[in-house]
């Protein structure tokens, strides 16, 4: 079938500025784009990809510029015309979905007035129909009673529900093309799959092209019909989305698929005391319980996976084992022995039994000290090293993380990349030569093939030092990949537990189930299954 | 005319002055604070070159003023010219040996107050913040009801209460004072306080003051600093004002607010003289807002 | 909205807390004093009689708690006690005074926000520009010059050549023009400092605005400058805006008492400055007690207001 061509970007060039320089962000990108077609834009932070997409739009950031190449929309320039033209065509031809639905939506007006705002200022429909025809795109998006959500203030809906609304705002004016940047990055994978459904059943009602913008892999397969790979500004890959996800041509992107096949080998069944047993735990702030009478164990050189969405209390589960939050009822065991609740109480020896790593890397190392300071202080402090011996000791751990000691003893935080940070997060955890370690999402905020790293270090240092791992993740891959036995929390209860084989094979409680098929899979007809899936079940009686 | 032509040589002054200086911390800086420089506005380096003009004058002020400080040296009012070469004062006293006096006076008592306050507020500070509960509690209500009270009008009732003398002064603005630092110190150490770095220190069985030295303190520095430098503006301000309005520094020690105050009367004559140690009041006052406001915005623009 | 009616209740609520807690602050200060006010104030020369007659006079006879509670609902029927040093109720010599300043405080205001505001936006919207540089650079230099400076280089400029008078005289019988003439200079010097305050601040507000994702939403549908800052932005900025506007107005309270004493303006701060001087401390309570609630109210009413605009806050879940 002969397609007529939208967009055609040819050798994009587009700058940032820091300070008085200016740096390349996108070095010379070319984009074809046909009508009602879908392109995938994947890679991962610092690629270019937002960048790229609201370049689309004839768009720079504050402190950015397009330096260089051509952007024609339609056969129009977007980078020549003058900018009433542009400004006619956003919006009214070019629609924009951004990430945090929550904060792009302005809190001073009710969501229908905002969706009315295009339509009437483009001169594209009237008010009273541009309101009708709010109410029946609610309705096609799915949104619980279309015809009153418009009229709230975006405070009073809900993260999956303001996306929807949002994507509703980007139709108004039937636009020719949407750019929809991470739409669904910041919600819960369950909320996640109604987005994604929706997204994609009204870009093909209505022929929109779109360009879809994410780091997901799994997600972009599901809704584009084409994908272009990016790194560092430039282009590396750009295939139709079957063969680029059965034959990858560049080493990068075979990287990037390869990165989930990591997986952890069968473990024996665990037997013996357990290093922690969290027992009958109930726990919260003021009057709220936000767990309810939660148990697991977990044994030497196990890694149990605590899975949940946000606002199950995994990580409360954490503070209260940590000792930040002193339980309510129920006790905590280590080796068998109750913790005291608060942490003040614990000893010396029973605070470094127990460390943890945390999720930003950032937040979690003091900017001011070198990693000598970091890593050191936990061995001076619980073991007594000083001097020679606890230089000795430094070097040792920077070796057992993988980086050459010599060269980063002496270095900030802030001299690091974010998988260096999360190892000296964990060299520092190691330095107390612990019993136990939990880890916070320690993957989440790092790029896929850094995630990799971490794991099998994680993994590797398990069977050397003879860990015990609690691992607190919304991340189901990285579960498949690191656990051995699963504890699935939804708002503040365990809703089942077991070897990680069995949850996956065979989920017992419909939750777990939800909560496991929701995690979108590479294969690109999986969306459309898991739906007919749902909705053959949802008819039985 | 004349408002435009002291305009223009002042925009001279301030043109010359702040290249000049930028390019003596250029070649003197050591190579690895290079760029630093590089990029430093006019307003800046201009700012620092007075700072270090008036604290020179100050520890010099015995070597480089033609006479005593109390030393009476010719007639009242005295108009410019040599040897006086400012002129005199109601007391025939010399101008230019009382304004070279009045920087070590002004300027330094100033510079105490301001450190004392900072002492004792951002300690109480970063204290609250970091043990919270009640304690934190009762005393940020403390602080806030404090607060509540115009800096000056509570200044002037404690002053009523104390009696005027440059030691009551010193502790009723410090007091009043750290008031105010307290309630940003305590603001930057909670933000310090909710990080994971800090958790994790607690978590360790770190102890209070070794969290203060090594976890808090390194990281709230920069804000305490440029604080500390928009602080000493207002103590230095309310200093000349009250001593201004007769309440502060008191004859014969020379300060710059009771010099316009003694020698106001001249202005309705035409005469400038007593806007010189007005104008000596806001320059230094300027030169450390610049400094103030280059080092604030290189701190937000490293962080993006 | 019976939501919003309890916040407020619970502002206005908290406001009498703080000035009660200020008039205690206010009142307790004296017992600071390490020894006998009624010594303090006669010196060491005076004798046993008199030093009885002006314990007795003061009151100081009785308690703390007694001598506060009888000031207090002295104050609350408008009877702040006597002046020592002019044997003159103090409600009668704040009187009119407390006009005169209210006055000049809302005639600065008047030129101090509408032309702050304006600017703070223009620099704002015209970022890293050369007039936001200069301003900024200009708003730094005034916020920098003590009050007096300004003053008496306006007197030198403007009073030199005799366009305005550099002394206020004002009796029952000045009409309002001549009021507003009168008051110019000190007006002007009161606005030229809090307008550099209140510039700086409405434009770090804005800027701060301008950078939320709503607003580059706003851009990306295709509205114009304009609509965006209109519509996008003001209904958002008018929270930050009310309480910059507040905290400078604050501030000109406590600016006026020297500008007061420059222009030999006949208001509370002039009346406060004497009465430092001749330690009359009866009289310095009272205006301090007046200073300070004004303080309160502005803030407070600043509260109500930016709790009224926060939609928010309006539109509960």
């Amino acid at each position: 079938m002969e397609k007529k061509t939208l967009l055609t970007i040819k050798d994009l060039q587009l700058e940032g500025r820091s300070g008085n320089a200016w740096h390349p962000i996108i070095k010379g990108v070319d984009l074809t784009l046909h009508k009602g077609e879908v392109l995938g834009l994947i890679g991962e932070s610092g690629a270019g990809k937002s960048t790229l997409g609201l370049a689309a739009m004839g768009f720079a950031r504050d402190g950015c510029r397009i330096s260089g190449g051509t952007i024609d929309f339609d056969g129009i320039d977007l980078r020549t015309a003058p900018e009433s033209l542009r400004r006619g065509l956003r919006g009214k031809r070019i629609a924009y979905v951004a990430q945090s639905a929550a904060a792009s939506f302005n809190p001073a007006h009710r969501l229908i007035n905002q969706y009315c705002e295009s339509p009437v200022v483009h001169g594209v429909m009237a008010r009273e129909k541009a309101e009708a025809d709010a109410v029946e795109l609610y309705g096609r998006m799915r949104l619980p009673n279309p015809d009153e959500i418009g009229f709230r203030y975006p405070h009073q809906v809900s993260g999956g529900q303001l996306q929807r609304a949002m994507t509703a705002m980007a139709m108004a004016c039937r636009p020719d093309l949407i750019i929809f940047d991470e739409p669904t990055t910041a919600l819960d994978v369950t909320t996640q799959i109604e987005v994604l459904a929706a997204i994609r059943d009204i870009v093909r009602q209505f022929g929109t092209a779109a360009i879809y913008i994410t780091h997901d892999l799994a997600v972009v397969a599901q809704m584009a019909d084409r994908i272009k790979v990016l790194l560092r500004g430039d282009e590396v890959e750009d295939a139709d989305t079957r063969s680029m996800l059965t034959a990858p041509r560049e080493e990068y992107t075979k990287s990037l698929w390869a990165v989930r096949s990591f997986a952890r080998a069968e473990q024996p069944t665990a037997t013996g005391t357990p290093v922690v047993s969290v027992r009958s735990v109930t726990a919260g702030y003021g009057a709220l319980d936000v767990l309810k009478d939660v148990s697991f164990d977990i044994h030497a050189r196990r890694t149990v996976a605590v899975v949940g969405e946000s606002g199950s209390g995994k990580s409360t589960t954490a503070r209260v084992i940590t000792g930040l939050l002193p339980q309510r009822n129920g006790q905590v065991l280590f080796n068998g022995n109750p913790l005291p609740p608060s942490f003040k109480a614990r000893s010396r020896n029973e605070l470094r039994q127990c460390q943890m790593i945390y999720q930003m890397a950032d937040t979690a190392l003091n900017p001011k000290l070198r990693l000598r300071e970091l890593i050191g202080r936990p061995a001076e402090m619980y073991l007594g090293l000083k001097g020679k011996a606890l230089e000795a000791r430094i070097r040792d751990l920077l070796a057992l993380i993988e980086l050459e000691p010599d060269r980063y003893i002496d270095r900030l935080p802030s001299e690091l990349s974010g998988g260096q940070k999360q190892r000296i997060g964990i060299a520092r955890a190691l330095a107390a030569e612990p019993q136990l370690i939990i880890c916070d999402e320690v993957t989440s905020a790092l790029d896929q093939i850094v995630q990799e790293g971490i794991l099998k270090l994680l993994d590797r240092l398990q069977g050397e030092l003879n860990l015990a791992y609690m691992f607190i993740t919304h991340d189901l891959a990285t579960v498949k990949s690191i656990a051995d036995e699963v504890v699935v929390m939804q708002q503040g209860v365990v809703v089942e537990r077991g070897p990680k084989a069995a949850i996956f094979a065979d989920p017992k409680e419909d939750y777990t189930n939800l909560l496991l098929s929701s995690v979108p899979e590479m294969d690109p007809d999986w969306l459309n299954r898991l739906l007919v899936k749902r909705s053959a079940k949802a008819q039985e009686p | 005319m004349t408002v435009v032509l002291s305009i223009l040589v002042a925009l001279g002054i301030f043109f010359v002055v702040g290249l000049a200086s930028r390019a003596g911390l250029r070649s003197l800086a050591p190579a690895h604070h290079k760029p630093t420089y590089r990029d430093m506005p006019l307003t800046a380096s201009f700012g620092l070159a007075v700072i270090v003009f008036y604290i020179a004058v100050a520890i010099l002020a015995p070597v480089v003023a033609p006479y005593g400080e109390g030393e009476v040296t010719g007639a009242q009012f005295l108009p410019w010219g040599a040897p006086n070469y400012l002129g005199t004062d109601k007391l025939g006293r010399d101008m230019l040996t009382r304004l070279i006096y009045g920087a070590r006076n002004t300027v330094g008592i100033a510079f105490v107050t301001t450190a004392l306050a900072f002492m004792v507020g951002s300690f109480l500070g970063i204290w609250a913040a970091l043990v919270g509960g009640w304690l934190d509690q009762w005393l940020s209500r403390f602080v806030d009801a404090l607060m509540a009270i115009p800096a000056l009008i509570f200044s002037l009732l404690l002053l009523t209460i104390f009696g005027t003398s440059v030691l009551t002064l010193v502790l009723v603005i410090a007091a009043v004072d750290s008031t105010r630092v307290y309630r940003l110190a305590r603001s930057v150490a909670q933000g310090i306080v909710m990080m994971d770095y800090i958790e994790a220190a607690r978590l360790r069985g770190e102890g209070a003051w070794r969290l203060i030295r090594r976890e808090i303190l390194p990281n709230a520095m920069a804000p305490l600093v440029a604080e500390f430098g928009l602080r000493f503006c207002f103590v230095f301000l309310a200093i000349s004002a009250l001593s201004f309005l007769g309440l502060g520094i008191k004859p014969p020690t020379a300060d710059w607010g009771s010099m316009v105050r003694e020698n106001a009367t001249l202005i309705t004559f035409g005469d400038v003289t007593p806007l010189l140690p007005a104008g000596a009041i806001a320059l230094l006052t300027v030169a450390v807002n610049f400094v103030v406001d280059w080092q604030l915005h290189r701190a937000s623009g490293l962080k993006e | 909205m019976t939501e919003i009616w309890r916040m407020i209740s619970q502002r206005l609520l908290l406001g009498v807390l703080t000035l009660f807690i200020i008039s205690v602050v206010i009142f307790g200060a004296t017992e600071l004093l390490p020894g006998d006010l009624a010594r303090e104030l006669l010196g060491q020369s005076a004798t046993p009689e008199t030093l009885a007659a002006l314990r007795e006079q003061l009151g100081l006879n009785e308690s703390a708690p007694v001598r506060y509670w009888n000031w207090l609902t002295g104050v609350m029927q408008g009877d702040f006690g006597m002046s020592m040093a002019t044997k003159m109720p103090i409600s009668e010599l704040v009187g009119t005074r407390l006009g005169n300043t209210l006055f000049l405080a809302f005639y600065a205001a008047a030129l101090a926000v509408p032309f702050s505001l304006l600017l703070g936006v223009l620099a704002a919207l015209w970022r890293n520009s050369i007039f936001d540089r200069a301003s900024n650079a200009l708003a730094l230099t005034a916020i920098s010059f003590p009050e007096f400076f300004v003053a008496y280089i306006l007197i030198l400029w403007l009073s030199q050549s005799g366009l305005f008078p550099s002394m206020v005289r004002i009796t029952d019988t000045t009409s309002m023009g001549e009021r507003l003439y009168m008051a110019f200079l000190p007006a002007l010097t009161l606005t030229l400092v809090v307008t550099a305050h209140m510039m700086r601040m409405t434009r770090a507000a804005i800027i701060n605005l301008l950078a939320s994702p709503y607003i580059e939403m706003a851009r990306l549908k295709g509205m114009s400058p304009m609509r965006v800052v209109l519509r996008h932005a003001v209904p958002n900025a008018l929270s930050p805006i009310i309480n910059v506007v507040a905290l400078n107005l604050a501030y000109l309270i406590t600016g006026v008492v020297v500008v007061e004493v420059v222009f030999v303006y006949p208001g509370l701060g002039q009346l406060m400055i004497d009465a430092v001087s001749n330690r009359d401390i009866a009289v310095v309570q009272a205006i301090a007690l007046i200073f300070a609630a004004a303080y309160v109210l502005l803030n407070l009413l600043a509260d109500v207001l930016s709790t009224i605009t926060n939609p928010r806050l309006m539109h509960r879940k």
